[in-house]
């Protein structure tokens, strides 16, 4: 007797809420990728010259750049809080017969996280 | 008047036509009912030609899991009244070849979990004698393995994997779990031998990490952490054999 296959659409991804968090997930990754090249074209740009620096400096403080920045960062945040809450699954630490708990696992990321902002928002703001 | 709830259930008669079509069934509404009931209650009463699998009814036997609403669940665990009084499609379990109505063909997961090899396998020359008695364990080194050797061979979590749907070439969540619960097994010294299809194309590295197969689970054995975990220790046998091509001893 023949089974039967069932087809799989290409929307497959679509098809259930978790499957698009995590095509969303996925699709950050090129928000993040396109920031690291914006950030060496900013190094190019220095070796240009202050002058070239300074255009490039200008160009970002227009509006579409503005709310391009903003996009990024929201895919930004969206990866990197999905990727911390994922991490006790990865590092599985084992005391005895007991499992540290996941939230202090993601949350000594958070919390590296939050560290290291403050610390570059002070680099940043602060000097 | 009795209250009621309609399942539209998957059909497909390989002896009678080459497409499935949905049954629609009006059976009595129960709250201490499940799905699985409600089928049973339809095999019984109303048309005896609906073909599914079940057995134990009490989440063990990992029998009766199938798509409810697209979501694949333990149907004796799925009760009725969290969809009441919404229709229910329960459909057979999604990535796999169905064979009869709500029956899929499972030869393709029976295949990988004898392919990765589920015992516990020692190093020749290191096998105790049976009159040494057995290998003693400490409750740490039960504790690591213990959640993965829960599995009940139940399939959600194949049916809940998109990568698998769309390539059945994967070696799966279950059989990828079961491998890291012999390799971190104290008493096994097979891992070796398991990677060559765990770290195959087909095996870790084919996981996206969409984490779903650990959702389904109704065992709690968390097969999308042991994929990952499985990644790292593949990961670290890579930078090993790179930094020291002498070797060393293989985990």
């Amino acid at each position: 007797m023949k089974s039967y296959r069932r087809p799989v659409p290409n929307t497959l991804w679509l098809s259930r809420r978790p499957y698009i968090l995590f095509i969303i997930r996925e699709l950050t990754a090129v928000f993040v990728g396109a920031y690291c090249v914006l950030l060496l074209f900013f190094i190019y740009k220095l070796g240009k010259g202050l002058e070239a620096y300074q255009g490039m400096l200008d160009a970002l403080k227009s509006p579409l750049s503005i709310i391009l920045h903003l996009i990024a960062l929201a895919f930004a945040i969206y990866h990197s809080v999905t990727w911390f809450n994922l991490t006790p699954k990865i590092m599985v630490l084992q005391i005895g017969e007991e499992r540290v708990p996941a939230f202090l696992i993601a949350g000594a990321n958070f919390a590296a996280w939050l560290g290291l902002s403050v610390i570059l928002a002070w680099v940043i703001i602060g000097v | 008047m009795e209250e009621t709830i309609e399942l539209e259930i998957f059909r497909y008669r390989p002896d009678q036509e080459d497409r499935p079509t949905f049954q629609t069934y009006e059976i009595p509404f129960r709250k201490d009912w499940v799905v699985l009931d409600a089928i049973n209650y339809i095999k019984d009463q109303i048309d005896g030609t609906l073909s599914y699998r079940w057995s134990c009814r009490m989440g063990v036997c990992g029998s009766c899991g199938m798509m409810v609403n697209g979501v694949p669940k333990l149907t004796c665990a799925t009760f009725l009244k969290d969809y009441y009084p919404d229709k229910i499609r329960v459909e057979p379990l999604a990535g796999f070849p169905v064979e009869r109505d709500l029956v899929i063909v499972m030869d393709d997961f029976i295949h990988k979990l004898k392919e990765i090899k589920p015992w516990i396998i020692r190093r020749e020359g290191e096998e105790k004698p049976i009159e040494e008695g057995e290998y003693l364990q400490s409750p740490a080194e039960l504790a690591e393995y213990k959640q993965y050797s829960m599995c009940i061979n139940c399939m959600l979590c194949y049916a809940a994997c998109p990568v698998y749907a769309l390539d059945n070439t994967f070696v799966g969540p279950a059989a990828i779990a079961l491998a890291q619960r012999y390799n971190m097994d104290s008493r096994d010294q097979g891992r070796e031998q398991r990677e060559e299809i765990i770290a195959s194309n087909e095996g870790i590295w084919e996981c996206t990490f969409v984490g779903e197969c650990s959702v389904a689970c109704p065992k709690s054995v968390d097969p999308a952490g042991a994929i990952q975990r499985a990644k790292v220790g593949s990961t670290i046998d890579w930078y090993k054999d790179l930094l020291m091509p002498w070797g060393g001893k293989k985990r």
